[in-house]
């Protein structure tokens, strides 16, 4: 039977380095090697930076959400002792242009604004002086003259503003940015033909990730030359300059990004593109180099990282036997005042918009609505994490309507173990898996029947007791037509395609294995991957390498970490790198052994003669000779001197979307299988929520380091319960964004962690990626919201409360509570 | 502005400094010692990553006056580290009780005076000691794990010098 995604074929695996058994280092907890530093407190954070003659920026920022500027006074400012330079947007735009936006039709923005401020904590000028104390003096003392105009908070309301309402009324007429439709597959005959059409109105509200460091950048302009070199703790040095440098009026060659290490991401540093021109161009315009790190306040207000605002009007079509037949939804995303990814979350979540089960077409009007609010960036899931909780909306939904079993209902609809690589009706493909493995290993390691039955007994005694259970995909490894796929068909925008990952290395004439990454760490374990990748594919002990880091203009194609690519990603770069250097190590190496290169192998640190145990070269005799001793060898190029390479890995597999759209090709193919399992208590008299047991079971494949992907899950369910328990931006009716601190902005403590996570790995090694490495960055996040919001629904079942809405603080939940033992 | 000399004892070090009267505590160990291993993350006092040893209390150096801290003695995680990685870091780096490290120094300043004043403590008392510390990247197990792994180290290490003859 003919199907929407017949034209989209499965490339073949290009992977060389099979799963398997007996590996050395992959697989190994081994302590990070980028740990001994930063404990010392030497890790190289960007507000460490110092460089001689440097000035400190501090920003004047917006109080109201929508207001036009009327007129802006310096004159007090500049007139304070110790103060360089103070600057609008007017005088920015002297020497730089607007930012960047992948959106297509772009929404401009500046990186000060020119006439009007579309959000609280929009800056409209900045004071350059010789210390911060100074700077923030200055700042307080210029002057503006406001018109305030109505501001935008209702995500519905937003889409019916007309007049002084509109956000962008240069660009646009109205505050809808995007508004695309989408079918893939039969979604019309499919619900025609269901039983049960299952709704929902779910509803996510905005947080972010709020890593403990803020973004900052150390900037320095040489008027000398014309070029820029700038300090930043942006993820993505090696591509920034390019996306940047239009805006700078520099070419990539006049400009050079130094990276540090970043105190944290989960998204939130990706990009940094504005703060990144600002402090640059602060630098030209005051002629001194200029660091600017953000406080909290302005991270929260001002970071351009606001994670995901959506409200959808779901729809699930399920057969008389509870088959999962179709999925469709309406979604509004209350995007904030700007689009600078497009709707990329979207595109990312269309990944795995259908989860484990085999769902056979979906539907989708997606509208992207403009706001008086921060603008969104990625947090932990990128859009990713709402779908998840969406999708298990509605099979708890499902299982309720039906009558049936929430955890039976969906091992009936879950995808066979054997059906893989299976295609979903987005287009996107899941490599490998076996979800019903992992369902299996949770429910034993949580034990789920003892705790339903312990739960029931309790709600029998009076006590809000629940338990909820998740089965959600993990997608990792993401291609970047995510990023556009979504747009509108005739200005689809900049169709990227690539997203590799580079290494350079050499063995240096002492035998150590130089190594220079092109991507920062940013609490992640590049350095720990790379050493274990590295050390099992050239048979090199870990402490024999050596890893720095390059800057924009020594490094290469790399896009660094997001999307849980890392990991698999520089796998495949390492091994990549591992072959070149293995051939010149073999060539050198055999000709000193008087062999052919064909005759020899990599053992233990050296090229040895097959089958021979003493016949052998250490890399460091081979590597030292070939650097020092070129006469030692034969003529040819081939003998040139020295053992080095840079290798790039690209994406493993991925085609391009359908030109109509009919599906959107294979993007984020490289799919691990989450089931997070826990119980509950509600205090119905607080609303407080104490999980009492937590079980998560992860499946990323081949894992390199068990203990790193073990930090890595505890930090992303962390992340998850406070997304479904307490965190949320709050803003009133003018726009005023009400707990931009970490007092009332309640991200979860070591209290608030359950006392027994239980956590679990089941290894379904990917077919594409070396070795069968999964990404595992996310997971946590992508499944502690649903489970959750299981677990408490389950608990408040004799009150008959339904959660459409996240986080479910104690007040939201006392109010539910209230509510109804009212109508009860 | 009027300035303001102070002294005062870091990591062993007597040092002189002339600060206004503003300054925190957190700028001047930072950017006028020079010591920035203790990290700011809000300057609102309530994330900890400015945490550091003042006369052996955990405090928070943003919410701290440089000119009051004239006359203490301030231990930070350079301290720590002055003779190589202390057991508690090196328990951190055994158990992975870090990911980022930026609200490490912090914890690190916590889970000092924790087992300063108690050698055994329960998790529960381990999860009391940092819960005014945030943590973004571990969500706390392995920080926990790490802090109840260092105080085993800190009595095995006790028992063995009472064993070494005078």
């Amino acid at each position: 039977m003919a199907s929407h995604l017949d034209s989209n074929v499965i490339p073949p695996s290009r992977q060389r380095e099979t799963p398997r058994s007996g590996l050395t280092w992959i697989g190994q907890s081994m302590k990070r090697v980028e740990d001994p530093r930063i404990l010392a407190g030497k890790g190289g954070y960007i507000d460490d930076v110092t460089v001689p003659g440097m000035a400190h920026a501090a920003m004047v920022t917006s109080p109201h959400a929508h207001a036009r500027i009327v007129s802006i006074d310096t004159s007090k400012a500049r007139a304070l002792p110790g103060v360089i330079g103070v600057y609008t947007g007017q005088d920015l735009a002297r020497v730089v242009d607007p930012c960047p936006s992948f959106a297509s039709p772009p929404v401009p923005q500046h990186a000060i604004v020119l006439d009007k401020v579309r959000h609280v904590g929009e800056v409209v000028a900045a004071v350059v002086a010789e210390d911060r104390y100074v700077a923030e003096d200055a700042a307080e003392l210029v002057e503006v003259e406001w018109e305030i105009l109505p501001a935008n908070v209702d995500i519905e309301a937003s889409l019916e503003a007309t007049g002084d309402a509109v956000i962008h009324p240069d660009d646009r007429d109205s505050n809808r940015a995007l508004d695309e439709s989408f079918q893939f597959g039969p979604v019309d005959e499919h619900f025609a033909a269901a039983a049960h059409v299952i709704k929902r109105r779910l509803r996510w509200h905005r947080s972010s990730a709020q890593a403990i460091e803020t973004c900052g950048v150390v900037a320095q302009f040489d008027p000398i030359s014309g070029s820029y070199t700038i300090h930043a703790n942006t993820n993505f040095y090696n591509f920034i300059p390019f996306v940047i440098g239009g805006s700078l009026r520099v070419s990539p060659g006049e400009l050079r990004i130094i990276p540090v290490l970043a105190g944290g991401s989960f998204g939130s540093k990706v990009f940094n593109h504005k703060i990144l021109i600002r402090t640059a161009g602060l630098s030209r315009l005051a002629g001194v180099p200029v660091k600017y790190i953000e406080d909290r306040v302005e991270h929260f207000t001002n970071s351009d990282s606001h994670g995901s605002d959506r409200l959808y009007d779901a729809e699930l079509a399920v057969m008389e036997d509870g088959t999962f037949k179709s999925l469709r939804f309406t979604v509004l995303d209350d995007y904030g005042a700007y689009l600078q990814f497009g709707v990329g979350t979207h595109g990312n979540a269309m990944a795995q918009v259908t989860g484990p089960y085999r769902i056979e077409s979906f539907g989708m009007r997606v509208i992207a609505v403009l706001s008086n609010k921060t603008q969104q960036g990625p947090y932990r899931g990128f859009g990713s994490e709402v779908t998840n909780w969406v999708m298990e909306r509605m099979a708890d939904a499902a299982a309720k309507e039906l009558g049936r079993d929430p955890v039976e209902l969906r091992e009936q609809n879950m995808i066979a173990a054997d059906a893989f690589p299976y295609m979903i009706p987005t287009g996107n493909i899941y490599d490998s898996g076996n979800f019903q493995k992992v369902l299996a290993e949770a429910k034993g390691l949580f034990d789920l029947d003892a705790w339903r039955e312990r739960a029931k007994a309790l709600r029998a005694g009076g006590r809000c007791v629940g338990v909820g259970v998740a089965t959600c995909m993990e997608r990792s490894v993401y291609g970047p037509t995510e990023w556009w796929s979504l747009n509108n068909r005739e200005t689809p925008g900049f169709t990227l395609t690539s997203t590799p990952e580079a290494i350079t290395a050499r063995v240096d004439p002492s035998g150590k294995l130089f190594v220079t990454l092109h991507s920062p760490m940013v609490g992640n374990s590049p350095e720990t991957v790379v050493t274990q990748v590295l050390a099992e594919r050239l048979t090199v002990a870990p402490e024999d390498v050596v890893i720095n880091y390059s800057d924009s203009q020594s490094g290469f194609n790399s896009v660094g970490p997001q999307g849980s690519r890392f990991t698999a990603m520089i796998a495949g770069a390492c091994v990549s790198a591992s072959i070149k250097l293995e051939e010149r190590l073999k060539r050198f190496g055999a000709y000193m052994l008087q062999r052919r290169p064909e005759d020899v192998e990599l053992r233990d640190g050296c090229v040895a003669v097959v089958g021979s145990q003493d016949q052998k070269k250490t890399f460091a005799e081979i590597a030292l000779t070939s650097s020092f001793f070129r006469l030692s060898f034969p003529e040819g190029e081939e003998y040139d001197s020295g053992i080095d390479c840079t290798a790039v890995y690209d994406h493993p597999i991925s085609t391009d979307p359908d030109p109509e759209r009919k599906h959107l090709g294979i993007f984020y193919p490289i799919v691990g299988h989450i089931c997070h399992m826990v119980a509950v208590e509600v205090d119905p008299g607080t609303g407080k929520v104490e999980i009492l047991d937590y079980a998560a079971v992860h499946d990323n494949g081949t894992i390199v380091n068990p203990r790193t992907l073990g930090g890595q899950v505890w930090g992303g369910t962390a992340n998850g319960i406070g997304t479904a328990l307490s965190e949320q931006f709050l803003y009133d009716a003018d726009g005023q964004f009400t707990n931009p601190n970490f007092s009332e902005f309640a991200m979860p403590t070591a209290n608030e962690m359950p006392r027994n996570f239980k956590l679990g790995h089941v290894e379904t090694p990917s077919p594409y990626t070396e070795y069968g490495v999964k990404g595992g960055g996310e997971g946590g996040r992508l499944g502690a919201p649903s489970a959750l919001t299981s677990a408490i629904e389950d608990a408040l079942s004799d009150f008959g409360v339904t959660i459409s809405s996240l986080p479910v603080t104690p007040p939201v939940l006392r109010g539910m509570i209230r509510a109804a033992q009212a109508s009860g | 502005m009027k300035k303001t000399a102070i002294n005062l004892t870091v990591n062993g070090r007597s040092r002189d400094a002339v600060v206004p009267p503003r300054m925190l505590l957190s700028d001047l160990i930072r950017h006028e010692l020079a010591l920035p291993g203790t990290h700011v993350g809000c300057e609102h006092g309530v994330c900890g990553a400015c945490n550091v040893l003042v006369d052996g209390k955990a405090v928070r150096s943003c919410l701290m006056f440089a000119v009051q801290a004239d006359g203490c003695e301030i231990t930070t995680v350079e301290g720590f580290s002055a003779g190589g990685l202390d057991l508690v870091q090196t328990a951190f780096w055994e158990e992975h009780g870090l990911q980022c490290g930026f609200c490490t120094p912090g914890m690190l300043a916590s889970a000092h005076e924790l087992l300063a004043e108690n050698p055994d403590p329960t998790d529960d008392e381990i999860r009391e000691a940092i819960a005014g510390n945030l943590c973004r990247c571990t969500g706390y197990e392995y920080i926990i794990a790490a802090i109840r792994s260092a105080a085993r180290k800190m009595r095995d290490a006790e028992t063995a010098a009472k064993r070494q003859p005078a």
